[in-house]
C-alpha cells in the first residue's frame, strides 16, 4: 500500500518541515537568546552573532536559581511519586475490582479534572496560612497530587485494561490473595504503565506556574516557573532577559529528554487516558 | 478475620457475598480511599470554604473588619466592569483559540496519523510544545514581541508595539496559547482518527469520494465523540487561562482573564472576600460548560463508561 512515489515525498518532507518549524521556533528563539552576549542580546538577530556562556554562569552564581531548581525537582518528585502511588492504587481497584462507591469516584476524578484551579487558589491561600503550610513544599505538593490524580487514575485504569488478567486468576488459584496477586503478577506487568504515568504527571507538576505563584513567597518553596519572575540580572538596572532565558532552557531539558526517549509512551499515555477513558 | 468467620456463620441463614467477592469489595475501598479523601480534602472542602468566605467581608489589610455580610461581594463584582471585561476576554480569547485548534489540530492529526515519510520526528517535535513549561514558552512570545530586539517585532515593523495595543496584545495571547496545546489537541484527535476503520475509507474511496468528502462523511462522524472530548478538555482548560496572560501582559490593556482578576485581588489585592466570590463565579461558569458540552451537546465524559463496564 505504502508506495512512494517521488512526488509523495516531496510532498510529506514539505509538510514535515512546517510541523517541525513550527514546533521548535519559540524554543529555538529563547536557546538562542540564552547564548547572546550582553552587548548583543537586543540587536534582534535570530541567530547569535556573539556566543557567549555568560547568562548560564550568572544564574548558576546566585542562590536564587539554585534554590528555585531544587524546589522545583523536588517538589515536583514527590508529587509524582505520591500520585502515582495513590493512582495506582486506586486505578487498579477501578479496572479490576467490584466494589461499591466506584461509578463515583470515577466521576469524582473527573470533576476534579475538570475543576478550574483558580478556584482553589483563595481558599487554599486562606487554609495554608492557618495552618502554616503556606509557602512551603508541601503547601504546593498538596494541590500538585491532587490535581495530577484524576491523569494518574485514567491514564493508568486505561493501561491496566490492556493487561492479562488472566494470569491475575491463575495466582488466585494458585492460593494468592488478591493482595499479593496485585504485588507479585500484576505491578511487574504494569510497570511501563505506571512509569508513563509518571512521566505525564511529573510534565504537569514541573509545569505549574498558578499554585507555585500563589501558594509562595520566598525562596523557601518558589519553583522555577514562579522564581523566573524575580530575576533581576546581577545588577538592578541590567536587563534580566539573558538570565531568564539561561534558565529556561535548563528547566526545558528534562521536558526535551522524556519527549526524545519516550515519545511512544508519551502519545500512547495521552490517547489512552482521554479517548478509552 | 473475625469478620470472615460471622460471615461463614450467617451465610447458612441467608445468602450472603461469598468470602472472595467481601474481600474484593474490602481491597477496592481500601485502595481507593486514599486517592480520594486527597482529592476530596483539597478540592471539595476548600469550595466550600470558598463559599462561605465569599459572603463575608475580608479583606487581609484590615483583618479586623472581617463579617457576614451574605451576598453583598457578589453584588460589588458583578456590577464591576472590570469583572464582565475580564469575562468577556476570557471568552474570546477561549472561543477563538479552540476553534484554531480544532482545525490546526485537526490537520496536525491527519499529518501525524498519515505521513509517509518521518512520522516518529514529527510525533516527537510536535510532543516539545505539550511538554514545555508555559511560562518557558511565554517568555519566548515575549522577547520575540519586544519592540527591536525580538524576531517577530522586526517582522511587523519598526515601530510595533504588539504587546501595548489590545487587540493585538489579545492576538499575540491566543498565538501562544494556540502554538502550546494544538499538539495536546491533535493527539486527542488522533486516537479518534486510529478507530476511523481503513475498509470504510477504501469503499468511499471505491464509490468515488473525493478527500474531502472522505474526511466530511466518512472520518468526522466516526470521529464524532472523539472530537467533542477534545473540545471540552480544551475549551475548560483555555478558560482558566492564566500563564500565558500574566507573562505576556501581565493583564494590562484590558486583557486580563477572569484567573488573573482573581489572582490580582486576591494575592495584590489581599482581599479574600472577592478573591473568593470570583472563584466561586468562575467554578459555576466551567460548571455551565461542562454541563452544556455533555448534556446538551451529548459529549460521552471519559470514564463514565468505565465506571458501568
Amino acid at each position: 500500500m505504502a508506495v512512494l512515489t517521488t512526488g509523495k515525498r516531496v510532498r510529506w518532507t514539505v509538510i514535515d518541515v512546517i510541523v517541525v518549524v513550527y514546533a521548535l521556533v519559540p524554543v529555538l528563539w529563547t536557546l538562542s537568546l540564552s547564548f547572546k552576549s550582553k552587548a548583543t542580546i537586543g540587536d534582534g538577530y535570530f541567530i547569535p552573532q556573539e556566543w557567549s556562556f555568560q547568562s548560564y554562569l550568572d544564574i548558576f552564581q546566585t542562590n536564587d536559581f539554585l534554590l528555585a531548581l531544587v524546589n522545583s525537582i523536588g517538589i515536583s518528585l514527590i508529587a509524582t511519586a505520591v500520585a502515582v502511588v495513590l493512582g495506582t492504587m486506586a486505578a487498579y481497584a477501578i479496572a479490576r475490582l467490584d466494589f461499591p462507591g466506584k461509578a463515583a469516584l470515577v466521576g469524582f476524578s473527573l470533576l476534579v479534572a475538570m475543576f478550574p484551579q483558580v478556584s482553589l487558589v483563595s481558599p487554599l491561600f486562606s487554609i495554608e496560612r492557618s495552618l502554616n503550610l503556606f509557602d512551603t513544599w508541601p503547601g504546593l505538593i498538596l494541590p500538585y497530587i491532587t490535581f495530577a490524580l484524576p491523569l494518574a487514575i485514567y491514564t493508568l485504569s486505561a493501561f491496566f485494561r490492556e493487561i492479562p488478567w488472566e494470569l491475575e486468576k491463575a495466582a488466585k488459584m494458585d492460593g494468592a490473595t488478591p493482595g499479593q496477586a496485585f504485588r507479585r503478577v500484576i505491578a511487574p506487568l504494569a510497570a511501563p504503565g505506571v512509569f508513563t504515568t509518571a512521566i505525564l504527571v511529573f510534565i504537569f507538576c514541573w509545569n505549574d506556574f498558578l499554585f507555585a505563584i500563589s501558594l509562595t513567597a520566598t525562596t523557601r518553596s518558589r519553583t522555577v516557573p514562579a522564581a523566573l519572575q524575580f530575576f533581576t540580572g546581577a545588577s538592578q538596572f541590567e536587563d534580566p532577559t539573558g538570565q531568564i532565558c539561561a534558565a529556561a532552557v535548563v528547566i526545558t531539558i528534562p521536558i526535551v529528554l522524556f519527549v526524545l526517549f519516550f515519545q511512544r509512551r508519551i502519545v500512547a499515555g495521552l490517547t489512552s487516558g482521554a479517548v478509552k477513558g | 478475620m473475625s469478620l470472615t468467620v460471622d460471615a461463614k456463620h450467617r451465610a447458612t441463614a441467608k445468602p450472603v457475598l461469598s468470602e472472595g467477592k467481601r474481600a474484593e469489595r474490602r481491597l477496592g475501598l481500601l485502595l481507593c480511599a486514599p486517592a480520594a479523601i486527597v482529592m476530596i480534602a483539597v478540592t471539595g472542602w476548600p469550595i466550600i470554604y470558598s463559599v462561605w468566605l465569599s459572603l463575608q467581608r475580608y479583606d487581609l489589610r484590615f483583618p479586623g473588619k472581617q463579617e457576614f455580610v451574605g451576598l453583598t461581594n457578589y453584588v460589588t463584582v458583578l456590577s464591576n466592569g472590570y469583572w464582565w471585561t475580564a469575562f468577556g476576554t476570557t471568552a474570546l480569547i477561549t472561543v477563538i483559540s479552540v476553534a484554531i485548534e480544532l482545525v490546526l489540530g485537526m490537520a496536525l492529526a491527519l499529518v501525524m496519523h498519515r505521513t509517509l515519510v518521518g512520522r516518529g520526528l514529527v510525533r516527537t517535535v510536535s510532543l516539545i510544545p505539550y511538554g514545555i513549561v508555559t511560562v518557558v514558552a511565554a517568555f519566548s512570545w515575549k522577547f520575540a514581541w519586544t519592540p527591536s530586539s525580538g524576531y517577530l517585532a522586526t517582522l511587523v515593523g519598526p515601530n510595533s508595539a504588539v504587546l501595548t495595543e489590545k487587540v493585538s496584545a489579545l492576538s499575540a495571547i491566543i498565538l501562544a496559547e494556540v502554538w502550546k496545546t494544538t499538539p495536546f489537541m491533535a493527539l486527542l484527535l488522533m486516537a479518534g482518527l486510529a478507530l476511523v476503520p481503513d475498509d470504510l475509507l477504501r469503499a468511499a474511496s471505491m464509490d468515488g469520494a473525493g478527500g474531502w468528502q472522505r474526511f466530511t462523511k466518512v472520518m468526522l462522524p466516526v470521529m464524532k465523540p472523539a472530537i467533542l472530548v477534545a473540545l471540552l478538555f480544551r475549551t475548560l482548560d483555555a478558560f482558566r487561562i492564566f500563564d500565558n496572560i500574566f507573562i505576556l501582559t501581565g493583564g494590562s490593556q484590558g486583557t486580563g482573564s477572569v484567573s488573573m482578576q482573581t489572582y490580582d485581588n486576591l494575592i495584590r489585592g489581599l482581599n479574600l472576600g472577592i478573591g473568593s466570590t470570583m472563584s466561586v463565579l468562575i467554578f459555576i461558569a466551567v460548571a455551565v460548560i461542562a454541563f452544556v458540552f455533555i448534556k446538551v451537546f451529548g459529549t460521552a465524559a471519559p470514564g463514565s463508561d468505565s465506571g458501568r463496564r
